[in-house]
């Protein structure tokens, strides 16, 4: 194996394209390092992309923010601004392992391990964020929603890897949250979890995202219970009419950790609180 | 083999080693550097027993590669303790009795000197979060919190005078 650490991203996808055998790309290594330590990946070339710039830069505004692809979580949470703009990200981000973890792991990373499971991702595409593909053939910018194919596979080609995630500008009078329900209630993997991204006009919901994590493949956008909550202040028909959206859109695995009949129960009850969240946090009153 | 060369510094000392680059800086630490209060517990960053700072962040030094070190600065339970002196955590898990097998010791300590310095004053249960990643199959945890609690009352002390 072979370790590199470039500092541009220009260097980093000769050095992929370059490869003829098994090249990975090296953020937090929290998902990687224990697949090389179990065998199931036998790495010939492993890119450090810590030492890029731009892929270790946090920028915050309201008129958008670039999250680098080498930028661990924990980073994610002491940034007071972040936090007030899109506290569903942070909080989404920030539930991902312990805080040993939390000072690797990264949302592309997160993304791109490409878990159903994957706690930023639902928050990433209820926030409409777009990840910037950097590769052989240049830059392409992809809804985050685009990137995960199924468990374990994306959409990214030979020597492609994600430079940045990009949210949109913050519309004032917005709010988003996560929720997700594990087990235990530290160090777990969600059995169902819900992201909700919200902008009010006039009291009322204006524009809704509703996305349901680990009940199907990928993380799922559910457009009938992000309509369900539009023009209204979240009264309980609508929510229940949410709720009920959320449970159709359930496609989930059934195994020891939740039966198919729990997790599809369960995605209504956090899509309705994590609706309730972000709403409370865009200053709705109901 | 093709190995790396790196140059780093831990516990505030410049240090160099060669390693191959698929090696883990848990690896380096104890084979190389002969600094074993980093433990391995399980390999996979899910217990916490080789818990450094990197750059003054807490990890697990096994879910680093010891090339990744070049230029940072490592800290390790071999630098807690100042001019001979025990730094308070560690006085007050031997107060407590905090430990049995002492395994999980240093990770705990490396971890809970960062909870710490970032939470001068945490509660039972900012404590538990903090230590999750951390496991201890001896002491129930109990005493664990309790150490961290008088150490943490301690601390703010000696920041006051």
């Amino acid at each position: 194996m072979r370790f590199e650490s470039p500092t541009t991203t220009k260097a980093a996808v000769s050095l992929l394209a370059a490869e003829k055998g098994v090249s990975h790309v090296l953020a937090g290594g929290t998902d990687l390092l224990v697949r090389m330590k179990m065998g199931a990946i036998e790495p010939d070339l492993v890119v450090d992309v810590k030492r890029i710039d731009t892929m270790a830069a946090l920028t915050v505004a309201a008129s958008g923010v670039h999250i680098g692809g080498a930028v661990p979580a924990a980073e994610l949470g002491e940034s007071e601004k972040l936090r007030t703009l899109w506290p569903g990200v942070v909080e989404a981000a920030n539930l991902i392992g312990s805080d040993q973890i939390q000072g690797r792991c990264t949302v592309v990373g997160n993304l791109c391990n490409a878990s159903p499971a994957a706690d930023s991702v639902p928050a990433l595409i209820a926030a409409g964020a777009k990840a910037l593909v950097i590769g052989p053939n240049g830059k392409r910018r992809v809804s985050v929603d685009k990137i995960v194919l199924g468990p374990g596979r994306t959409s990214l080609g030979h020597g492609e890897f994600i430079e940045a995630i990009v949210l949109p500008a913050r519309a004032p009078k917005s709010g988003d949250a996560y929720l997700r329900f594990t087990p235990r209630t530290e160090m777990d993997i969600a059995v169902v979890s819900a992201a909700v991204n919200l902008t009010l006009a006039r009291g009322v919901v204006k524009t809704a995202k509703v996305v349901l994590g680990a009940v199907a493949p990928t993380a799922i956008s559910v457009p009938a219970a992000a309509r369900a909550l539009i023009g209204t202040k979240l009264d309980d028909a609508a929510l229940e009419k949410m709720a009920k959206a959320c449970r159709a859109a359930c496609n989930p695995i059934d195994d020891k950790r939740g039966t198919v009949e729990y997790r599809t129960k369960v995605a209504g009850v956090l899509g309705r609180r994590a609706a309730l969240l972000a709403f409370e946090r865009a200053g709705g009153r109901k | 083999m093709n190995g790396v060369t790196v140059s780093t510094t831990v516990n505030g000392d410049a240090v160099q080693f060669v390693c191959p680059p698929s090696e883990s800086l848990l690896d380096v630490l104890r084979n190389r550097l002969n600094l074993t209060g980093v433990k391995e517990g399980c390999g996979t960053g899910d217990c916490g027993a080789c818990s450094i700072t990197l750059d003054g962040r807490l990890v697990c030094a096994c879910l680093v590669l010891g090339a990744e070190a070049e230029g940072r600065e490592v800290g390790t339970v071999e630098g807690m303790s100042e001019n001979g002196e025990l730094h308070p955590l560690q006085v007050q898990f031997i107060e407590n009795a905090a430990l049995q097998c002492g395994i999980c010791t240093p990770g705990f300590l490396v971890a809970a000197k960062a909870l710490l310095e970032r939470n001068p004053n945490p509660t039972e249960e900012e404590i538990r979060y903090g230590l999750a990643g951390n496991l201890c199959r001896c002491t129930g945890y109990d005493k664990i919190v309790r150490a961290v609690q008088a150490a943490a009352k301690i601390m703010r002390k000696g920041r006051k005078s």
